[in-house]
């Protein structure tokens, strides 16, 4: 299935966030989570399935005034 | 020193994070003006992020994520929600842009997101402008700080409405009161703190800077003056000059 990854689509087999997560390496990294415009708070993201068509937001600290 | 959610700031000092010409000189920014404060952002993870995150804990001082850029209170909500998790902070810097031009924040969707956040537990610092119906709505929705613009974000023009900052300080001398945006140069950053604020944010005056880590010392001082001087009780202005040195005594010298 292909999903949109901060704004690039990309192919994936992965079955949930969590999964998605670890094969575009972001596993273990300090990281927050959206699908589809709504926040998916860290514990759920094993629960959270990821379906075709998706836009998943992988978002990290950043410099801000 | 008013509290900011229960926390005295060592400095009423808080900077912004971003456009610095290094990390290094950041951090040292950080360093020479005992900035107690640092904003920062949530955006897209391209490989930089866990870096800078690291950067900012070694600062140790406060953190205090924004939702700079966002439009809708949607926007707004869910990067608070995300950038709480990730700061791990009840602290949300909570933008509403509603002009491209000025970065104006849309004060109608900053009073529903500061509500719906309030409720939610967060502690919501509200970017706004000086009006004070506006803030009375702030407070209302459970903002327990306000943070009025002193000038558009990166304009540098100082405080562009004297009448209303003086305003809303006495209007609300409980509250603490944060200049947001706007600030060019120590001497605004002085005036402010003259007026009995309680701290200042800044960003790019000290980032864009020649030597950025020697103007945030500057503000620092100023910030300090200006403490001091609002602390000590300023003079009443006058029209008309009066002499300081004594007049009885004087010789007659014609």
């Amino acid at each position: 299935m292909r999903v949109v990854l901060n704004g690039e689509a990309v192919e994936t087999d992965a079955a949930t966030l969590e999964a998605l997560l670890e094969a575009r390496g972001f596993g273990g990294k300090t990281v927050a989570t959206a699908v589809n415009g709504d926040f998916v708070p860290a514990g759920l993201r094993g629960a959270t399935q990821v379906q075709d068509g998706d836009r998943v937001e992988v978002l990290a600290p950043m410099q801000g005034g | 020193m008013r509290e900011f959610y229960g926390v005295a700031l060592d400095t009423p000092l808080m900077l912004g994070t971003a456009q610095y010409p290094s990390p290094a000189v950041l951090a040292e920014s950080f360093q020479r003006s005992g900035a107690s404060v640092a904003t920062v952002s949530l955006r897209r993870e391209q490989g930089a992020g866990q870096d800078f995150w690291q950067l900012i804990r070694d600062l140790g001082v406060h953190v205090l994520p924004n939702t700079a850029g966002c439009h809708t209170v949607k926007e707004a909500v869910t990067t608070a929600h995300m950038a709480r998790e990730v700061f791990g902070t009840k602290w949300i810097k909570l933008e509403v842009i509603g002009e491209e031009d000025t970065l104006q924040p849309d004060v109608f969707g900053l009073v529903e997101a500061a509500r719906v956040l309030a409720e939610d537990g967060f502690e919501v610092f509200p970017y706004t402008t000086e009006d004070l119906v506006v803030a009375g709505k702030l407070l209302d929705a459970g903002c327990e700080v306000l943070m009025p613009w002193g000038a558009p974000i990166g304009s540098g023009l100082g405080l562009n409405n004297l009448f209303g900052l003086r305003a809303m300080r006495a209007h609300f001398p409980d509250v603490p009161l944060v200049i947001d945006a706007g600030l060019g140069l120590p001497s605004q950053a002085a005036q402010a703190m003259e007026l009995g604020y309680d701290a200042i944010l800044l960003n790019t005056a000290v980032a864009k800077a020649g030597d950025p880590a020697m103007m945030a010392e500057g503000f620092a001082r100023a910030l300090e003056a200006g403490r001091l001087a609002f602390d000590a009780g300023p003079m009443e202005p006058r029209d008309m000059a009066a002499p300081s040195t004594p007049v009885i005594g004087k010789a007659f010298l014609e």
